[in-house]
């Protein structure tokens, strides 16, 4: 073995020897064993594909159009991929964006409050949604998709029955005149003019968000808890991990990129339809997937699920550019789905065989 | 082999039993574990091994007979405070995540961390290195601590869940039929590493249904049968064939002997 080539991360082997059972592993099938190849790939080949067939599609506008398009998804879908990774479903955080922007409007509006008392009222309540999902998760041993149904439907009749309660109508009231508005609207729903393109303020929230859950999952011992229960819940009771509380902590992240999400959506329109949001628990699930996580758990990456998120608001945005009918996006969206599956798929049992 | 020093036991069983309702499960058992020697309990499927190493690993508790740890008699009310004691027990499927590297599966539950606030992080060097000097410490010269653990063989696994035991310092090691899914090279190489943490010093507790694997390392063999012992013997005082003859008992000796001479 004379033909070293350290391809391999630091640390290992200090003496420089190879191990000659270790075939030369060229960078490229370390590659292959990332979680989120499949999802690159797409995104490149979808990428190339509207740059092609939609002249607009390279503009720098639209380009900014499709990032803010795949924000608004990424938020969500981050913290569902760690959940997914996790072991575990939310059927209930498209619906619960609404409730947190919900709860925070109507908080802010019937109690006559700067809206930033209502902003933190909806981070507690929507926190606390959270704990619930994984509280009766733990509790009941019963499917996470069972429980977060239960609360999507809860949640869903909430909305639509408490804004018709408070307010009589299905949206409610403006805020947009109220106390702590403008800064509230800085926060979550500005737009940042970066070179002379315009960067909407939820792209920051979601590379951040990226940023931090890819720290957690990698280089923390909950990041190592959450890869454990996922994979397999009993082996990491049987050694210590606190199971129960590392779920009833993802659930509450989830909850937590639900409230960036919801206040998103209620400081850029200033009032917010009770209806809205169903739906959107399955597009996150499906970034998170695109984006390499495993179904059954314990493996997928933030990284992942951004992709998985980019490669949504590309296609959704690039139907546009190219004047489709949009009505064909659903159906990209589950061609896409079944491909990068089946890319994720091929590429891991490649990358598992050729260890 | 003749010890005629008294010693405390790490862990001494005298007469211990455990119904569940009126179902006897577990019967007038007594065994010893000294450092540095390999016991090992056989018994066909129902003899009441699974119970024994319930009670010892905290799992259950004993409801007659006495349970002493080091010489002092106590009730193990919790995996955790076995665990606490220096008894740790390596289960035959529960061990590992098979889709988390190598490294991250020996530190699991204990990780140890650097920093400090909010950027306390993983001793991912630490981690990766000492897991391979661990391993290597029993002999296991890894290809890769990078590696899905489930790319391991089913020996391989059972190897790291055994060095992770005896890194975190262990006293006694429990070993739930450690070579029951395995082929014969996979089986000599656990038993390897079985000699190989006797040898580090600990007390193993061997659990198997196969008297050749048993006699291969160990000090003391205690034979169940039925819920009850039926023998319980130092390695001099018995050979292979004896052993074999208790444990498949009289007339199934000829089928058993058949079945285990097959090349």
């Amino acid at each position: 073995m004379s033909a070293t080539i350290d391809v391999k991360p630091s640390g290992e082997r200090p003496s420089g020897q190879r191990d000659e059972r270790v075939l030369r592993t060229s960078p490229l099938r370390r590659l292959l064993g990332r979680p989120e190849l499949g999802s690159v790939v797409g995104a490149l080949a979808v990428f190339v594909f509207f740059a092609l067939v939609a002249d607009s599609f390279l503009r720098a506008s639209s380009l900014s159009t499709v990032l803010y398009a795949a924000s608004t998804i990424g938020i969500m879908a981050v913290p569902v991929a760690l959940l997914m990774i996790g072991g575990e479903f939310d059927l209930s955080a498209g619906v619960m964006v609404t409730t947190s922007a919900l709860v925070s409007s109507m908080f802010s509006y019937q109690m006559t409050a700067n809206v930033w008392v209502g902003v933190g009222v909806s981070l507690l309540v929507t926190l606390a949604i959270g704990a619930f999902n994984g509280f009766m998760l733990t509790r009941t041993k019963l499917p996470s998709f069972i429980i977060t149904l239960g609360t999507f439907l809860m949640l869903t009749g909430m909305n639509l029955g408490f804004t018709k309660l408070i307010d009589g109508t299905v949206s409610t009231k403006t805020i947009a005149d109220m106390e702590g508005f403008p800064s509230a609207r800085e926060v979550f729903a500005s737009t940042l003019g970066v070179g002379g393109v315009d960067i909407k303020i939820t792209i920051v929230w979601w590379l951040a968000l990226v940023a931090v859950a890819s720290w957690i999952l990698l280089r923390t011992r909950a990041g190592n808890w959450i890869f454990a229960v996922g994979g397999n819940k009993d082996a990491a009771r049987a050694v210590g991990v606190p199971v129960n509380k590392t779920k009833i902590g993802l659930y509450m992240g989830v909850a937590f990129g639900a409230w960036v999400a919801g206040q998103h959506l209620l400081f850029s329109y200033d009032v917010v339809q009770s209806g809205e949001g169903v739906g959107n628990e399955l597009t996150y699930i499906i970034a998170a997937v695109i984006g390499g996580c495993l179904i059954t758990g314990g493996y997928g990456s933030a990284i992942g699920s951004a992709v998985g998120a980019l490669l949504f608001g590309m296609t959704s945005k690039g139907i546009v550019f190219a004047e489709w009918n949009p009505d064909w996006f659903k159906f990209f969206l589950g061609a896409m789905l079944l491909l990068a599956t089946l890319l994720n798929a091929w590429v891991r049992k490649r990358a598992e065989a050729t260890k | 082999m003749t010890q005629t020093a008294p010693r405390t036991a790490l862990v001494e069983l005298s007469g211990v039993g455990k119904h569940y309702g009126n179902v006897r499960a577990l019967e007038g058992v007594s065994l010893e574990v000294h450092a540095g020697e390999i016991t090992c309990v056989l018994g066909d499927n129902g003899a009441g091994k699974s119970t024994l190493i319930k009670i010892i690993a905290g799992l259950h508790q004993h409801d007659a007979g006495a349970l002493a740890v080091e010489g002092e008699e106590t009730r193990l009310s919790s995996p955790r405070e076995a665990l606490d004691r220096g008894i740790a027990t390596v289960y035959q499927d529960l061990a590992v995540v098979p889709l988390m590297p190598v490294w991250r599966n020996f530190f699991l539950g204990s990780e140890p961390r650097k920093g400090t606030g909010p950027f306390k992080r993983l001793d991912v060097e630490f981690m990766r290195e000492t897991t391979r000097a661990e391993l290597l410490r029993m002999g296991i010269d890894l290809r890769d601590v990078d590696q899905p653990i489930g790319t391991l063989s089913g020996g391989e696994r059972q190897c790291v869940a055994i060095a992770r035991a005896v890194y975190f310092g262990a006293k006694v090691l429990v070993l739930d039929e450690p070579t029951a899914a395995l082929g014969v090279k996979q089986s000599g190489v656990v038993l390897k590493y079985v000699a190989a943490a006797r040898d580090r010093g600990l007390g193993v507790v061997l659990i198997t249904h196969n008297p050749h694997h048993a006699y291969l390392v160990g000090d003391r063999f205690v034979l169940l049968k039925r819920g009850a012992m039926v023998g319980n013997h130092t390695r001099d005082e018995i050979t292979l064939d004896e052993l074999t003859r208790q444990m498949a008992g009289g007339n199934e000796l000829d089928d058993l002997r058949h079945e285990l001479q097959r090349p």
